[in-house]
């Protein structure tokens, strides 16, 4: 009888551990961010691009909702986004902080005078440390959070023409 | 003989600072314990990523602000999620951690069983 | 035409295969018996001859850069120096896979020739059960990791080899290791046989012993080589980072060093034959579970293969039909081993030897696995890295190399002799010089005095074996002394590598200087070289050392590979038998920046010399023979 036991342990053992590996089969092994939601966005406090003022977490909480879009001029999947963050603006009615990420001020400039200004406010990240706090971790990657600072969505990558019927949809269900 | 024996590893043990730590500076053990997110499995001391040149930064200046390692990863792991840190949280992991001791345990319990068993079957 | 010349070949291959089996079975079943085992050697020497062909077939393609092969096109390059566009046949997925297959046929028919005066039945069983496996690699080559399969329209071009493989130590580390784990499934296959055919305890062992021992050489070479390849040539500074694929090759060398030891008593005392048996079985297993943590694509990890779910399919299943049949046929055959031993005698220690790799063993496997379980079950992602390996495995460490140091003098049977006044004169000798250092060099932690300390002990007992030995005359078994001696000093100087390595990160413009404990960096200069096939941005530091005024240049660059496009990033590394001194840098995006890692670390040469001497240990036992 003992020895059966210890059979039929070692049988379930294994079959188990297989059936995991079996399982973990159709999982990707590349790590992101997308379903780290539901946490708060506080105590940031950004200078704007000409410098003339801060921006802070107080600012935000007057709009439903904000979309805080991390961008660079020298980021080329940022060009490809901005003409749906341009579309959300004027569509969705949405306003966009947008953190410019470890950009010149110049190059900046050029690159929203070149394809439009979806942004209400914008501010710079120039050493890429203060959008650590807001748990980017490269660029482009937009975050969507309600009046309470609290994230709702993350957009990891470019936006893309799918997410803007999953904002509008976000937005409705006020 | 056996004087000079017990004087020599007491005079020995006189040297043992048993508190001290290993030296590898703060920053550089914080460093290589911190995933590199875009990275297929290096630390951000390993990679040379952007992520990484900007996440030793953070943490540079976190550790001149006097910040404790515990509250490093913390705040990491607030942002990024468990998998950022390489050493697993003894709270929510406490089977990996605790698995290896309980089979060592287990196999000398079995070893000594074993052993007694063939002991006693001689003396028998 | 190389391609279907290979395909040909497989499918030849396949039905010799099968034909080896269809005979074997015949053989077996004595009725029919209408041949002897020299028919099995010829059809074996056909079986590993046609493999070759195969292989070689393959590397003619990259030789000759035909694109039209899929293999080659993915990658190869015309550019490519000749010897890397041979060493990248089996760089990638499906080229491995031949040489698993070669290594799987060559010892078959290797076995064969070194055993065809004796035991036939054994024999069979054992050329049987291999040729299953050598079956299940040809299949999933032949239809699921075709290294044949075409591309049509020809392509004039390749898509090129990753530059972090174009090196010597990475062309000879796969190889190693195949002979290594690849190897050990002949031993799977014989403890299968021998489980049928009856043919167990000392026999058995003697049948094994020369297999395991070649195995676990190989494997202990390819593991090290690795470790230099990922240090010169990755640019980290590390030598082992507990990386999901270097656990997959370390796992199976804890349990054929347990084997190794197992098999030593299997021998001289006719015991523990069910251990040993469920040992080789493992072997073989973990080789292939290592293969399919590998190459499945669900580890996140430095070396990964690309990935398809379909290889982790076709693998997961050979595996589980290979543990179950395996398991099935112990239950069924295995009869309870009667024996008896001491408390305080070799065969006891020996079995605490085992104990220690299946800590070792156990911990690596939990570590490593553990990521998937929890994302399965819980759909969270954990990382398992170096901290939990280092933390748990070091303490365990220290009471294994006093036990290393002991064991070998303990009589078979029973041990009479008191060796208390030597462990005590050298572990004082031990503890002495671990002070010394200590007290005039660096503070340590608690476990890495007693690392130091116990190595220590672990090299002072061996060698006095070795002394007295010589001394009295006695007959002394070399490969033993050499191999625990290797591994002490393995543990010894990595123990002061940990301890006295220096270790700074920093940013820095060209013409500044950096201050790092007793060195001063000097960033002299910046240059752009043009190679054949790429072009790199050379920076020049001179590293002062003020202590003693020694002066050396260490040049680290940053190479812009053209096809494919990839930047890599090269060391500088400055190598004596006291110390490396080793930079990289690279480049801050959009600013004139360099990031600078700059370190010293003690003793390297001196750890790969000792990792070395453990496997010529080894060595010297398969040459004793």
């Amino acid at each position: 009888m003992k020895i059966n036991f210890k059979i039929t342990l070692v049988l379930i053992t294994v079959s188990f551990i297989l059936f995991v590996f079996f399982l973990s089969l159709g999982q990707k092994s590349q790590y992101d961010t997308r379903d780290l939601i539901g946490k708060k966005i506080d105590n940031f406090n950004l200078k704007t691009l000409e410098g003339e003022k801060n921006i802070t977490e107080v600012d935000l909480m007057d709009n439903e909702y904000t979309l805080i879009n991390f961008w660079a001029s020298w980021c080329s999947p940022c060009r490809a986004e901005h003409k749906y963050l341009i579309k959300i603006k004027n569509n969705l009615g949405l306003r966009i902080l947008g953190v410019n990420f470890k950009d010149k001020n110049k190059n900046a400039i050029d690159f929203l005078n070149e394809l439009g200004n979806p942004y209400s406010y914008i501010v710079k990240d120039n050493s890429g440390k203060q959008s650590i706090k807001f748990g980017v971790y490269g660029i482009p990657e937009s975050i969507l959070i309600n009046k309470d600072l609290i994230v709702v969505k993350k957009f990891i990558g470019p936006i893309k023409k799918e997410d803007l019927e999953l904002i509008s949809k976000i937005l409705k269900n006020l | 003989m056996r004087l000079i024996y017990t004087f020599l590893i007491f005079f020995s043990f006189l040297f043992f600072n048993l508190f001290a730590k290993d030296i590898s500076t703060k920053e550089a053990e914080i460093f290589k314990n911190i995933r590199c997110l875009i990275c297929q499995g290096q630390s951000i001391a390993d990679s040379n990523s952007e992520f990484s040149q900007t996440l030793k930064l953070v943490v540079k200046d976190q550790i001149k602000e006097g910040k404790s390692k515990e509250e490093i990863y913390d705040f990491l792991i607030e942002k990024y999620g468990e998998w950022i840190v390489y050493k697993p949280t003894f709270s929510k992991n406490f089977i990996l951690w605790l698995l290896p001791y309980i089979f060592l345990l287990l196999g000398g319990i079995v070893l000594f069983l074993l052993i007694k068993k063939r002991e006693n079957t001689k003396t028998n | 035409m190389l391609s279907n010349t290979g395909n040909t070949l497989i499918f030849i291959n396949i039905i010799l295969t099968l034909s080896i089996i269809y005979f074997s079975f015949q053989f077996l079943n004595k009725k029919k018996r209408n041949f002897g085992v020299k028919k099995f050697v010829e059809l074996s020497l056909y079986q590993t001859t046609l493999s070759l062909i195969i292989f070689f077939t393959l590397i003619l393609g990259f030789v000759f850069s035909d694109f039209s092969i899929e293999n080659v096109y993915r990658n190869s390059h015309t550019l490519k120096p000749l010897f890397y566009k041979i060493t990248g046949t089996w760089g990638n997925h499906e080229g491995s896979l031949l040489l698993w297959i070669n290594v799987l046929v060559f010892f078959s028919y290797l076995f064969l020739l070194f055993n065809k005066k004796s035991n036939h039945i054994f024999l069979i069983y054992t050329l049987l059960i291999q040729n299953f496996l050598i079956l299940g690699f040809l299949l999933f080559l032949f239809v699921n990791s075709n290294p044949f399969s075409l591309v049509v329209p020809k392509p004039l071009e390749g898509l090129g080899l990753n530059p972090i493989l174009q090196d010597p130590a990475l062309a000879i580390h796969p190889p190693l290791l195949y002979v290594g784990f690849v190897g050990s499934s002949i031993y799977f296959s014989a403890a299968v046989a021998s489980l049928i055919s009856g043919l167990t305890g000392s026999e058995f062992a003697k049948k094994i012993k020369l297999w395991v021992l070649i195995s676990w050489c190989f494997q202990t070479l390819g593991i090290i080589l690795g470790s230099i390849w990922a240090y010169y040539e990755l640019g980290w500074g590390g030598f082992w980072f507990w990386d999901p694929v270097e656990n997959s090759s370390l796992m199976p060398w804890f349990v054929m060093t347990a084997l190794l030891h197992s098999v030593m008593v299997l021998e001289k005392r006719n015991m523990l034959y069910s251990w040993v048996i469920i040992l080789c079985l493992m072997t073989f297993t973990l080789s292939v579970t290592g293969t399919f943590l590998v190459r499945s694509g669900i580890l996140n990890s430095v070396h990964t293969f690309a990935n398809d779910p379909s290889r982790g399919l076709y693998i997961l299943v050979f595996l589980s039909v290979m543990i179950f049949f395996a398991i099935t046929i112990f239950i069924k055959k295995n009869k309870k081993d009667h024996y008896i031993f001491s408390g305080y005698s070799k065969e006891t220690f020996i079995l605490a030897n085992n104990w220690f790799m299946a800590f070792f063993l156990f911990t690596i496997l939990v570590g490593t696995v553990y990521p998937i379980f929890t994302e399965v079950l819980t759909q969270t992602k954990v990382s398992v890295g170096p901290p939990f390996y280092n933390i748990t495995i070091i303490p365990i460490v220290i009471p294994f190399l006093l036990l290393m140091a002991i064991a070998p003098n303990i009589s078979w049977i029973k041990d009479r002799t008191n060796n208390l006044k030597k462990i005590s004169f050298l572990i004082i000798l031990s503890i002495l010089i671990n002070s010394i250092i200590f007290h005039f060099f660096k503070s340590m932690s608690l476990i890495s005095n007693l690392i130091i300390i116990s190595s220590l002990f672990l090299i002072f007992y061996t060698l006095s074996d070795f002394f007295s030995s010589y001394k009295k005359k006695i007959h002394l078994d070399p490969s033993r002394i050499v191999s625990h001696l290797g591994f002490g000093l393995l543990i010894f100087f990595i123990g002061l590598n940990h301890n006295f390595s220096i270790e700074k990160d920093f940013n820095i413009k060209v013409g500044e200087k950096k201050s790092v404990e007793n060195f001063l960096i000097n960033f002299e200069s910046l240059n752009l070289i043009e190679k054949e096939n790429y072009k790199a941005i050379v920076g020049t530091f001179r590293v002062d050392n003020k202590k003693n005024s020694n002066s050396n240049t260490l040049s680290p660059e940053i190479r812009i590979y053209s096809q494919p496009e990839t930047l890599t990033y090269e060391a500088s590394i400055r190598t004596r038998l006291s110390h490396d001194l080793y930079l990289t840098m690279s480049n801050i995006n959009r600013t004139e920046l360099y990031n600078i890692k700059f370190q010293k670390k003690p003793f390297m040469m001196m750890i790969w010399l000792s990792a070395i001497l453990i496997s010529i240990g080894g060595f010297l036992r398969i040459f004793k023979k």
